[in-house]
């Protein structure tokens, strides 16, 4: 149930983001959805793409660090309060949430989120037992 | 095992009988026939004939790197022209090189003391050795293929660079000993992991390593990757070149000095007062059966400290601990001795990881600031902003307790810092002093 993400060390430095951007696209890899966190001095991308190993393999060929991580997809209703629901789930089970962000697509009538938690099993667990849909990496890269 | 088991297992007296006796022959020798050294001999007023124990060494005068410089190029020689039959010379970072020369005898028993080295790295005859030292005025490269032919083992002479080359040729000819500098056989390590050859294929069983300091953290890399058992080896040019003195591959703990042919001392570099065994302190060289270029109580720079104490081995000759830094490479920031080896040793302790690194120094504002740029492998990353920058602090904090320096780290890419297949630069010294 759980979905691949890749993660990039970059320099803050003018270009850098640009060549990650160069490399995968010349490797005919689809960005499905990112997310960049930053620094002063360094910055991780973090995306989910629709062919991880190729991605991290043209990464690694032009010397980037490349790690792999991963997260959870969980199904959002798209309305207030959507979020909120999950995220109430997850703070009565004492699930600690890293970071996360969007899916570009939607899933159906539902908006999609990438979580990164500690114990992502337990996280799983936990939604799906209140009758949230997490989805699985194979139909998240092809969505 | 022993290539030279009469000398190197030698009891101290009969040893020291032999220093002593080698050493009245240089004095006099030098005194005689380098004008140099006869001015020094007669400026502190000492006569070669003064020289009756070994003791007696702390009388005859230092000689500096800068001496060889103003005698440039073969002032120091201390034979004709025509009994020299090789030269060599040491890369000078700044101005002329040190030029030095070796008589038919000098290459002969360089080439002794290098298959002494090579077998107690573990070499025989039965091995094959991968001598990536580079080949040329460096006496690296030489140095180690001399040792080997002696020994009669089979020497693939392939010096530096050209990495790529080197994986095919270690996968095809199955080398058994490698030689290199430290800083090379983690660079060949990176090289052949992204050609997808792995050190655990190869037949390597040992490797020499020197030419440039290097710490235990960075053996038990070395030992991890490659697959093989590192040996420290030291020597400089001025001396003889490698075969100065070498680890044994029974204990891996300390060099043996060839004292039949070198004495050391140990220095205070500030005060030249000689040092007691078992403190560290400036090494100081004096050859006793160089016959081209014999140099007297030879100022190295180097950092290093002496061992008395018997080896496991069953070798007698006394022990020179790694070096560990240089009394003029030393940096000092904020008025604190820093050796960039220190730095190394901070972060292989503290992340357990081989790092590519580089201290940058500047003066900002009247005050010395270092900066260590550390270069982010797959090891080191995280995909969590804190963990990266809990790391970062956590090196900042180590450096600050063990140097008393403070330091900024600065996480970087791969590949960022500059690499040189030879020897790695590790110091940016921006300050305008």
């Amino acid at each position: 149930m759980k979905v691949e993400q890749i993660s990039i060390f970059l320099e803050n430095k003018a270009g850098r983001l640009a060549e990650v951007t160069r490399v995968l696209g010349e490797g005919g890899i689809n960005i499905r959805a990112l997310s960049l966190a930053d620094t002063s001095d360094f910055g991780i991308l973090r995306l989910i793409v629709n062919n991880h190993e190729k991605a991290k393999q043209v990464l690694k060929e032009h010397g980037f660090t490349v790690g792999r991580t991963e997260v959870v997809a969980v199904e959002v209703e798209d309305r207030p309060g959507g979020l909120n629901r999950i995220l109430q789930i997850l703070s009565q089970a004492d699930i600690n949430v890293e970071y996360m962000y969007a899916f570009v697509q939607q899933s159906g009538q539902n908006a999609v989120l990438i979580f990164r938690f500690d114990d992502s099993d337990a996280a799983i667990a936990v939604l799906r037992r209140e009758g949230v849909n997490v989805i699985d990496g194979t139909r998240l890269y092809a969505m | 095992m022993i290539y030279n088991e009469e000398f190197e297992t030698m009891p101290r007296e009969a040893l020291e009988a032999i220093q002593v006796r080698r050493l009245q022959a240089t004095a006099a020798r030098v005194y005689n026939t380098v004008p140099f050294y006869r001015k020094r001999f007669d400026e502190v007023g000492v006569k070669p004939d003064q020289i009756r124990t070994l003791d007696d060494l702390r009388k005859l005068p230092f000689t500096y790197k800068d001496d060889l410089r103003d005698n440039y190029p073969f002032g120091m020689f201390a034979v004709p022209m025509d009994n020299v039959v090789r030269i060599h010379a040491s890369s000078g970072t700044t101005g002329k090189p040190t030029v030095v020369g070796y008589t038919a005898r000098d290459v002969q028993t360089w080439a002794e003391l290098m298959a002494r080295t090579l077998m107690a790295a573990g070499a025989t005859k039965n091995d094959i050795v991968h001598n990536a030292y580079g080949y040329g005025l460096f006496t690296g490269g030489l140095g180690f293929h001399y040792g080997a032919e002696k020994l009669g083992a089979s020497v693939i002479p392939i010096s530096g660079g050209n990495t790529r080359r080197q994986v095919m040729i270690m996968k095809d000819f199955g080398p058994t000993i490698l030689t290199c500098t430290p800083s090379y056989a983690l660079h060949m390590a990176e090289v052949a992991e992204e050609m997808g050859v792995s050190f655990h294929d190869l037949k390597f069983k040992a490797g020499v390593f020197g030419a440039e300091p290097w710490t235990e953290q960075m053996r038990q890399e070395i030992e991890r990757k490659l697959n093989l058992k590192a040996m420290d080896i030291y020597g400089l040019s001025e001396v003889i070149g490698p075969g100065v003195s070498v680890e044994c591959i029974e204990a891996q703990n300390g060099l043996h000095v060839f004292e039949d042919h070198f004495i050391p001392e140990i220095i205070d570099p500030k005060t030249e007062e000689v040092l007691p065994y078992g403190t560290p302190g400036e090494l100081v060289f004096t050859t006793i059966t160089k016959e081209a270029f014999p140099v007297i109580r030879y100022r190295t720079r180097d950092i290093s400290i002496l061992h008395p104490e018997p080896c496991r081995c069953g070798r007698t000759m006394v022990r020179m601990g790694r070096v560990q830094g240089r009394s003029d490479d030393m940096l000092i920031i904020r008025g604190v001795n820093v050796f960039p080896s220190q730095i190394e040793s901070i972060i292989m302790e503290t992340k357990g990881v081989e790092p590519h690194y580089q201290l940058v120094i500047d003066r900002v504002a009247s005050l010395d600031q270092l900066t260590v740029l550390v270069e982010v492998n797959e090891r080191l990353f995280s995909d969590e902003i804190k963990n990266l920058q809990v790391m970062g602090r956590t090196l900042e904090k180590n450096i600050r307790e063990t140097l008393g320096v403070a330091a900024e780290v600065k996480l970087v890419e791969p590949k960022t810092i500059q690499r040189s297949e030879g020897k790695a630069v590790r110091v940016v010294d921006k300050r305008k002093l």
